[in-house]
């Protein structure tokens, strides 16, 4: 697998939201608005990149049966660190994120991809998979939030849309809105995967037989 | 029982490099968020306090378990500032700092910590609501909102937050309005 294919396959491909479906719990509670769904992305990557860095390089010193504790504790320190030093640095960030930092220890995309593939795949591959991912979980935090604070507060990084007339579908912040919005997304990125599944497959196909021939 | 050992031997050296690195980071990073703290802080009590020369955060007076912020203008006591809580918001606690004149007339307010709602409750946060405090005192208002036959406007779709703001000023200036005479002392009061 080349680098690059890892680094683009969880955008799309296996996006961890919308085709793996991890991670739901920060992503159905912190996207009521754009710039949240951002900054829980942003966090998250950071500390992907970091588990995965440091998961794959002890891979061969950590024993099967204790694999799961030893991730969890690695997970865990890198979440502190990020919110120690948010808290002395970068205070502003750090209230706007306040409540989401200690929730990425839960989150399993970066418990899953520490034991899914850094765990087995040497460091560059590892970073490259951390990159990905965290941009796929972004890029869909930020989908997410941005439609619910369109429809649920008639603005879009708190720039207003509709202007003041906008009477606000309250619904679309409130928890059933992170389900219906979530519903109607991976329904659609379903559908689109479907009609492409063909025409990607043949792409892949085509791609890999050219590199061979070139090799 | 050679494997436990390994087993036993790999998480405590893997607890205590972690543990070792956290302690780092905490005593590394101390300075500066006790730095922000006292930043945050100030500005805050900036916010509530009319003008003044002293430093209201080391200016205090604490009475059982509450601390009054005291600011002075050429060493006259024109504003205190104290901060109070409530649990009755729709989810956690909500802090709020209230700045009053010494004769108990508030000069502002500032929510400090919330988790109500996002959209909803938490627009207790906004400009018009804060403002609506301001000049209010025990005497002159009724301490509710407008649902509840009081003088604050509640939010549509969520009443319980500016309730819950409305409660704890209120209690926060009866606290004052008790502790008045122990907190001016026998300083000048500018009236």
């Amino acid at each position: 697998m080349s680098f690059s294919k890892e680094l683009i396959k969880g955008i799309w491909k296996e996006n961890p939201v919308f085709i793996l479906v991890l991670g739901m719990c920060p992503t159905l509670a912190v996207t009521t608005s754009a710039i949240n769904g951002l900054g829980m992305g942003v966090a998250t990557t950071f500390v992907l990149i970091c588990s995965n860095i440091v998961v794959s390089i002890i891979r061969s010193y950590v024993p099967d049966r204790v694999r799961i504790p030893v991730f969890i504790v690695v997970i865990a320190s890198f979440v502190t660190i990020v919110d120690l030093t948010m808290s002395g640095y970068f205070r502003g960030l750090y209230h706007a994120l306040g409540l989401f930092i200690p929730l990425i220890v839960v989150n399993c995309i970066i418990l899953g991809r520490a034991e899914a593939f850094a765990s087995k795949k040497s460091i560059p591959l590892s970073i490259a998979d951390a990159v990905g991912m965290g941009a796929g979980f972004t890029l869909a935090l930020v989908m997410l939030g941005s439609i619910r604070e369109i429809f649920g507060n008639g603005t879009i990084f708190d720039f207003s849309v509709f202007g003041s007339g906008y009477e606000p579908v309250l619904v679309m912040i409130l928890p059933p809105g992170a389900f219906l919005t979530l519903g109607v997304l991976t329904g659609v990125f379903s559908a689109v995967a479907k009609y492409r599944s063909k025409k990607w497959r043949k792409y892949v196909s085509q791609d890999l037989g050219k590199t061979a021939v070139v090799r | 029982m050679k494997e436990i050992v390994k087993l036993v031997s790999v998480l405590t050296v893997v607890c205590v490099l972690a543990g070792l690195s956290l302690s780092y980071v905490s005593s590394a990073t101390q300075e500066a968020r006790d730095y922000q703290d006292r930043l945050e802080l100030l500005s805050s009590l900036s916010m509530v306090l009319p003008e003044h020369d002293n430093e209201p955060d080391k200016d205090v007076v604490e009475i059982t378990d509450k601390t009054y912020y005291l600011a002075k203008k050429d060493g006259e006591i024109n504003g205190v500032a104290f901060i109070t809580s409530t649990d009755k918001g729709y989810s956690g606690l909500i802090r709020v700092i209230v700045g009053v004149q010494p004769d108990g007339e508030i000069i502002s307010i500032g929510i400090l910590e919330q988790k109500e709602t996002p959209g909803l409750g938490s627009k207790i946060t906004e400009d018009w609501f804060i403002d609506q405090y301001k000049g209010k005192s025990l005497e002159n208002a009724r301490w509710a909102v407008k649902k509840d036959n009081g003088d604050f406007e509640q939010i549509s779709g969520a009443t319980i937050s500016p309730r819950a703001v409305t409660g704890a000023v209120q209690k926060g200036l009866q606290a004052y309005q008790e502790d008045k005479q122990e907190i001016l002392g026998g300083g000048d009061v500018v009236q």
